[in-house]
């Protein structure tokens, strides 16, 4: 299902909701995209800075280029800082009560790219 | 747009983190303090306004308490001065302690008495108390002969990626000190400061609690406090910070 550096068919044949995916992307007890990334448009504060920020990753990059990133971006570049969100081999020490479980499901990974690919500058 | 403009400006977009990431990332390894705001980094320094130092006061007492009191054999606490600097440090015995594992090995050894536990208020004066004489001190924790293998064990577990996010200690504290989680600026995560007052605490807490905040963090498994990959993981952490200074009791975000 990876080709080159893209997932081009969604998850599971699922289709993405970018409303849900924009709940997903500010959740601190989920993903916490805003721990490390900054998005457009909101008032949230303490955006962080570790990742760069998401204002026109639509027009960046395609939605299977996304969501490949978000599947496993040790995909893209074995060093990545970016956590695996929909990942499950290859893990050490997991606690417990998420062993075996990737950080975001199929839907919510689809929702995420959804609302990522709407994000144009 | 031709792939090659795409990938121009594709280049041309990610340029300024690249050059964000070489700053941040550099080698250098600096005290945490300054990495505090500069309110936090004034207070930690000011005993009225740094609430840690209620607990080394209740450490001092603690030093001179009882008829086999810790001065009874040490003197006054002021001879302490630079022994934090020194640990975690390997026992005769073999066994890696740090500054609260030697004081409980006293306590069961030299003053027949039951150990306070980890973590608990007593230990955390104390250890508090004797820190404080080597504030401002450089760490100077022996490396080699028996600790060497304790050395190795510390560095592994910080650099093996670990958990559900797959983060290894030095992707954070290495690659992107200085960088933003959310509000927090990330430092070189030394132990320095530790115990430390937390304020997201309201208390004083050892390194240790710290680390199991960090291992919840990546969403690793929790090692209970004064397990032997934090032991070994501390004194690793203390061969990064040679040469800086002791901050403890420091304040903590």
């Amino acid at each position: 299902m990876v080709a080159g550096d893209a997932i081009a068919a969604p998850l599971d044949g699922l289709a993405g909701d970018p409303a849900r995916g924009e709940a997903v992307v500010r959740n601190r007890e989920t993903a916490n995209c805003l721990i490390c990334h900054a998005i457009p448009g909101t008032a949230e504060p303490f955006m962080g800075d570790v990742g760069p920020p998401l204002a026109g990753v639509g027009s960046r990059l395609s939605p299977g280029q996304v969501r490949l990133r978000l599947v496993d971006p040790t995909r893209v570049n074995p060093g990545a800082i970016m956590p695996a969100y929909h990942r499950t081999e290859g893990l050490r020490r997991v606690d417990p009560r998420y062993r075996g479980e990737p950080v975001l499901s199929a839907q919510e990974v689809e929702d995420v790219v959804a609302y990522l690919a709407g994000l144009k500058e | 747009m031709t792939a090659g403009r795409r990938a121009a400006r594709a280049l041309l977009l990610a340029l300024p983190w690249l050059v964000a990431g070489l700053l941040a990332g550099a080698a250098e390894i600096r005290p945490t303090r300054d990495y505090l705001s500069p309110g936090l980094r004034d207070a930690q320094e000011d005993p009225s306004r740094h609430p840690g130092w209620l607990w080394v006061e209740e450490g001092e007492a603690l030093w001179r308490e009882g008829a086999r009191s810790c001065q009874s054999c040490h003197g006054d606490i002021a001879g302490m001065a630079g022994v934090a600097a020194r640990y975690p440090a390997v026992a005769e015995d073999g066994a890696l302690l740090n500054l609260e594992g030697r004081i409980e090995r006293c306590r069961a050894r030299h003053q027949g008495a039951p150990a306070f536990g980890y973590e608990s208020e007593p230990l955390l004066a104390l250890t508090a108390a004797v820190a404080l004489r080597s504030h401002g001190q450089p760490v100077a924790v022996e490396t080699g002969g028996a600790a060497a293998p304790f050395l190795e064990e510390g560095r592994r577990f910080y650099e093996a990626r670990q958990g559900q996010l797959n983060l290894s200690c030095g992707q954070c504290h290495d690659d992107n000190a200085g960088r933003r989680l959310r509000g927090d600026v990330i430092s070189n995560g030394l132990g320095t400061g530790y115990p430390a007052y937390r304020l997201d605490w309201n208390t004083l807490g050892s390194l240790h609690r710290r680390l199991r905040a960090c291992s919840l963090g990546v969403r690793a498994e929790q090692l209970p406090l004064g397990a032997p990959e934090y032991l070994a993981l501390e004194l690793f952490l203390a061969s990064r910070a040679a040469g800086l200074p002791i901050e403890a009791p420091g304040l903590r975000r």
